[in-house]
């Protein structure tokens, strides 16, 4: 899934396949890179790719599936359930924002917006390693401070990449529904109880 | 993307033309209008096309396969730089038609374009028009204008999904949320637009001049009320404060949104119908989604967790926790009887 045009030399199509994982894995860590420093930059935009999203969604939706106790809960519908909202909501996102007159394409606007999951991807990890320690108040306040200041980051970063993008006074009316997405998958992560 | 280049021999030859013919067919990126005239069907499947390519561009490799085996090493490498570049002229030849098919589809049948002029708004009028939903004007004398815009509804419906579900976490329902999803998120674009289809039906009977969609934009903006009640009131369980908001926020939006729809419709028949309809369901929407939906979650929870968890760790809640529908009216009468009571006796 690459934007670039494909170099048909027969040394792409030859080389190992480890050559090629590799080169896709440094493209998607430099892209994450840029999510965790963001500055007004077109590298998420230029060369979007799907590779980063869908590895940050399937990690998200393995770590919100909590091991059931119960034999009627198999822990199915909850992955789907996190991977049909993290998708469809970026798809009505984008939606959105080439409504109101964006001038980013479909693909572009998924990147961005899969690739700004990390910062809650994060927020996940640190909540279920706090979630090792004692359930209590403390637990949870420092859950929501993790939470919000990462929900925060997510924000921030998807507006220096998606801001450029829409005509100068719309600004806010596109970054609203990336607020409640991003609003939506924080909700989902500090509910979270493993049982 | 590589067009196809100078062809290596003169077997492309024959592929310029049709794919030529195929390229003025693909309308222009980003318009509106699609150009049905010059749609040209019998190109769209290109399989025939790339099957016939296919066909010629084995035969030639075929031959070009024999010649190389024939040959020895001062041609051979020939034969091979031929055959690589030949592959690399197939598969940008798919790839571009590939990409010209699905263009094609995509423009065709996910043509957003036709909901564009919907959501041509500026932040200050969806500023405006947030406050004047909650504005009921008097004049009912000549039809008063509605925006037809689909964004500020849109944007609504969602932010009632997510306060909702905001409900959900104060309240400290901690179950499958997915579930709740769902549920939240059929239940605001179900009120949304089976409310409003409904209404348009209703107001067709009664000839009242409202289209579908000033009547989706109405309803839309109409939901900013329970969005204020509801935040609200999630936060400060108070149910005299609820009810208070009910009638106050709940009542101005409904309104407004009944000023409208009197000041469209002729007859005093009509007019009782359509807005006693409206304002039933409006009204008795918050109702439910206050009190109704708290006991959705409770059922849920109910139903995952089993009789073995001990009462301890329920958080403790105004309503009631198990109740049968049937009973609610009168749990509501029952619980504002108690408001009442508790407030007037701290008086």
């Amino acid at each position: 899934m690459r934007s670039r045009s494909r170099e048909f030399d027969s040394s792409t199509l030859n080389e190992s396949v480890q050559n090629t994982i590799m080169r896709d894995l440094k493209a998607v860590g430099k892209k994450f890179m840029h999510v965790l420093y963001p500055r007004k930059s077109n590298t998420l935009l230029r060369d979007w790719d799907l590779w980063g999203p869908l590895i940050l969604c399937v990690t998200l939706a393995l770590m919100l599936q909590r091991g059931s106790v119960d034999s009627e809960k198999d822990g199915g519908p909850q992955f789907a359930e996190v991977f049909v909202i993290v998708w469809f909501g970026a798809v009505t996102i984008t939606l959105n924002s080439k409504l109101l007159g964006g001038n980013i394409s479909f693909f572009q606007s998924l990147c961005v917006l899969g690739y700004c999951i990390l910062p809650l991807t994060v927020a996940m990890l640190i909540c279920r390693l706090v979630l090792l320690a004692e359930p209590g108040p403390i637990n949870f306040m420092v859950r929501l401070f993790v939470v919000i200041v990462m929900f925060a980051w997510s924000i921030v970063a998807s507006t220096a990449f998606l801001a450029d993008s829409q005509p100068p006074n719309r600004k806010a009316l596109a970054v609203y529904p990336v607020f409640l997405f991003y609003f939506v998958i924080s909700w989902m992560i500090l509910t979270f109880t493993p049982q | 993307m590589a067009t196809p280049a100078a062809p290596a021999g003169g077997a492309r030859s024959g592929a310029g033309p049709e794919w030529g013919g195929f390229e003025e067919n693909i309308q222009g990126g980003g318009s509106a209008v699609i150009d049905m005239e010059n749609m040209d069907d019998t190109s769209g499947s290109s399989f025939e096309d790339m099957g016939e390519l296919h066909q010629r561009l084995r035969e030639e490799e075929v031959d070009a396969d024999a010649a190389a085996a024939d040959d020895e090493d001062g041609e051979f490498l020939g034969m091979k730089g031929f055959k690589g570049q030949l592959s690399r002229q197939v598969a940008d030849q798919m790839w571009q038609a590939g990409k010209r098919q699905a263009s094609r589809a995509f423009s065709l049948y996910a043509n957003i374009d036709i909901l564009r002029p919907y959501f041509d708004v500026e932040p200050d009028q969806v500023r405006s028009r947030l406050l004047e939903s909650m504005i009921p004007i008097k004049m009912v004398n000549f039809p008063q204008k509605i925006a037809g815009e689909l964004y500020g509804p849109l944007m609504l419906v969602f932010t009632l999904v997510a306060i909702l579900l905001h409900g959900m976490k104060t309240s400290d329902t901690i179950i499958r949320e997915g579930t709740l999803m769902g549920t939240a998120i059929g239940t605001c674009f179900g009120y949304w637009l089976g409310v409003s289809s409904f209404i348009y039906f209703l107001a067709y009977l009664c000839n009242a001049q409202i289209t579908m969609l000033q009547m989706l934009a109405l309803l839309g903006y109409g939901l900013f009320g329970h969005c204020i009640v509801l935040f609200i009131t999630y936060n400060i369980h108070l149910h005299a404060l609820f009810y208070l908001f009910w009638l106050l926020v709940g009542g101005l939006s409904t309104l407004r949104m009944v000023a409208v729809l009197v000041s469209r419709t002729v007859g005093p028949t009509q007019r009782l119908l359509l807005c006693g309809t409206l304002a039933a369901l409006h009204m008795l929407f918050l109702l439910y989604l206050h009190f109704a939906y708290h006991k959705v979650v409770e059922g849920i929870l109910d139903t995952l967790e089993g009789p073995n968890v001990p009462p301890m760790q329920r958080v403790p809640r105004d309503v009631p926790a198990v109740l049968p529908a049937a009973r609610l009216p009168a749990t509501v009468l029952n619980a504002t009887a108690k408001a009442l009571a508790a407030s007037l006796q701290s008086h």
